[in-house]
C-alpha cells in the first residue's frame, strides 16, 4: 500500500512539473571554441537556468554528459564539480580537431486519466521506462492516453587547430542537428546552415529559436527564429559576435507503437567571433 | 592558335614579382605594453589561394607556449593559421614580435611561394593584436599581375599605424 501512494506521488509530483527540464533551459558554455596551443586545456560550465548563460537555476548533472574527440575517441571531463547552480569540467585536447560536448536521453513516456478524473504518468520522474512494466502499469483503455516516444540532446563544439568533421555524424536517434556550416567557424555578419534530423531524417517544420547570450543586460530576448525546411535545412544569420544558444524542437505523430507521437528537444551553445 | 595565347600568357607564373613592405607599429601610452603579435598576407578574392608573408609571434618560448594566442590573430587563424602544423609549417614568415617603431620588410618571393600566383584579383591583409590590449585588421585590394610598380597604403587607428605594400613587377 505504501508503494502505491509513494507511486501516486511521484506521479503527481511529475505531473505538477511537466517536462521540468524543458521549461528551463540547459546549457553548455565552453569558456573558448578556438584554440591553438598544443594540448590545450578548456574549462566548460553547465547549468539550467531561463536566463542563458546566467548560471542562476540549477546545475547540469555531469553523469550524462559525455565528450568525444576528433578520432572519435571518448574525452575525460576532469576536475569535475556540480555546485548549486552550476557544474564544471575541464577538457584537454589532445589532438587537433573538433570535440562534441553532448548529453543525450531518450525514452517513452505516458499520461491518462483514472476512473477518478486524476492525471497519471508514467514512468515515475527519474527513471527510466521499462517495456516490461509499461503494459503492468499503463492501462491501455484509460482516457485521454497519450503515449509520447521523447528524446532530449544539449551540445556544443570545441576545435584545437585545424577544424574537423567526424562528430558531426548523427546517430539517428532523436532530435539532431548535423552542421553544414562549422560550428567553430561562425563570424559576425555571416549566416550558418544547419540540417535537423528526426530519428535519421529531415526534422521538417522543426521550430528553432536563437537567443544570444547576456540576456541580464538588455530588456528583450532578442530571439532569432528559423523553421526548418523539407530537407531540415536552417539558415541563421549571426547579427553580432558572442555566445548563442539554439533550441529546436519536434514534433509528430510518426511515432512507434505503443507510442502515438513523438517529439525531441535539442539545444546547443555557438560561438560566434567577429569579423 | 593565336586566340589562346592571351590565355596561356594569364596562367603563366609571375616569376619576377616581388612585395615589400613598410609597418609602423604605433607608440601606445598604455600601463602594460606587450609587443604585438602580427600577420601579413596575400588572399585571392575567392580566399582559395593565401600565401603567407610574415607572423611575428612568440615563437622561442619553450615548448611551443608562444602558440597558444595565435588564435588571437583571429581572421588569420580562420584563414591560414588553424589549417598549418604549427610551428614547422610557419617556419619561413615567422618571425619575433616587435615593439612600436618602423619596418622595412622585403619578402623572398620564392621561399614563400609567391612566384607562382596565378593572375587576378587579390588582397593584401595586415593583423596585429596586442596581449590586454586591442586588435585591428587592415586589407587593401590589388591586381596580379602588375604592369608597373605600385604602392598601396593604409592607415591603422589603433594598433597599427601606416602600413604600405608595394608590388613590383
Amino acid at each position: 500500500m505504501k508503494r502505491t501512494v509513494s507511486t501516486l506521488l511521484a506521479g503527481a509530483l511529475a505531473l505538477s512539473i511537466p517536462f521540468a527540464s524543458q521549461a528551463h533551459r540547459a546549457w553548455f558554455l565552453p569558456a573558448a571554441t578556438v584554440l591553438s596551443a598544443d594540448n590545450a586545456w578548456v574549462t566548460v560550465d553547465a547549468a539550467v537556468s531561463n536566463d542563458i548563460f546566467h548560471a542562476d537555476h540549477a546545475a547540469y548533472r555531469l553523469n550524462g554528459v559525455s565528450v568525444v574527440g576528433p578520432k572519435g575517441n571518448k574525452v575525460e571531463l576532469q576536475n569535475t564539480n556540480t555546485g548549486k547552480h552550476r557544474s564544471n569540467f575541464d577538457l584537454q585536447l589532445t589532438d587537433e580537431g573538433t570535440y562534441k560536448i553532448f548529453s543525450a536521453s531518450s525514452g517513452l513516456r505516458a499520461r491518462w486519466e483514472d476512473a477518478n478524473g486524476k492525471r497519471q504518468g508514467w514512468p515515475r520522474r527519474g527513471q527510466k521506462a521499462d517495456m516490461a512494466e509499461f503494459d503492468k502499469v499503463v492501462p491501455k483503455d484509460a482516457k485521454n492516453l497519450s503515449v509520447s516516444q521523447f528524446s532530449r540532446r544539449t551540445e556544443t563544439f570545441i576545435t584545437a587547430g585545424t577544424p574537423s568533421t567526424e562528430v558531426f555524424k548523427p546517430t539517428n536517434q532523436g532530435l539532431e542537428l548535423v552542421p553544414v556550416t562549422h560550428p567553430n567557424d561562425l563570424y559576425a555578419g555571416e549566416s550558418a546552415q544547419f540540417t535537423l534530423l528526426m530519428d535519421g531524417k529531415p526534422a521538417a517544420g522543426a521550430e528553432v529559436i536563437v537567443l544570444p547570450g547576456g540576456m541580464r543586460y538588455r530588456s528583450a530576448q532578442n530571439e532569432i527564429k528559423a523553421v526548418a525546411d523539407e530537407q531540415g535545412n536552417i539558415s541563421i544569420a549571426w547579427p553580432e559576435a558572442g555566445m548563442y544558444w539554439l533550441s529546436a524542437s519536434y514534433e509528430d505523430n510518426q511515432a512507434k507503437a505503443p507510442a502515438t507521437n513523438r517529439r525531441g528537444g535539442y539545444s546547443a551553445t555557438f560561438e560566434v567571433l567577429p569579423q | 592558335m593565336k586566340k589562346l595565347l592571351p590565355l596561356l600568357a594569364l596562367s603563366l607564373p609571375l616569376s619576377a614579382t616581388t612585395f615589400e613592405a613598410n609597418v609602423e607599429l604605433p607608440q601606445l601610452d598604455v600601463a602594460e605594453y606587450h609587443a604585438p603579435y602580427l600577420a601579413m598576407w596575400v588572399q585571392s578574392s575567392d580566399r582559395k589561394t593565401i600565401k603567407n608573408l610574415a607572423l611575428w609571434y612568440d615563437h622561442d618560448k619553450a615548448k611551443g607556449k608562444g602558440q597558444e594566442w595565435l588564435k588571437d590573430l583571429r581572421q588569420w587563424w580562420r584563414r591560414s593559421g588553424r589549417g598549418l602544423d604549427m610551428p614547422a609549417a610557419a617556419d619561413a614568415f615567422t618571425g619575433a614580435t616587435k615593439t612600436s617603431g618602423s619596418y622595412q620588410l622585403s619578402f623572398d618571393s620564392a621561399k614563400l611561394g609567391l612566384t607562382d600566383l596565378p593572375a587576378g584579383e587579390y588582397k593584401f591583409y595586415i593583423e596585429a593584436v596586442r596581449e590586454v590590449g586591442g586588435r585591428e585588421v587592415l586589407s587593401v585590394p590589388f591586381t596580379l599581375p602588375a604592369d608597373k610598380a605600385l604602392t598601396l597604403t593604409l592607415q591603422g587607428k589603433s594598433e597599427l599605424g601606416q602600413v604600405s605594400l608595394t608590388v613590383k613587377p
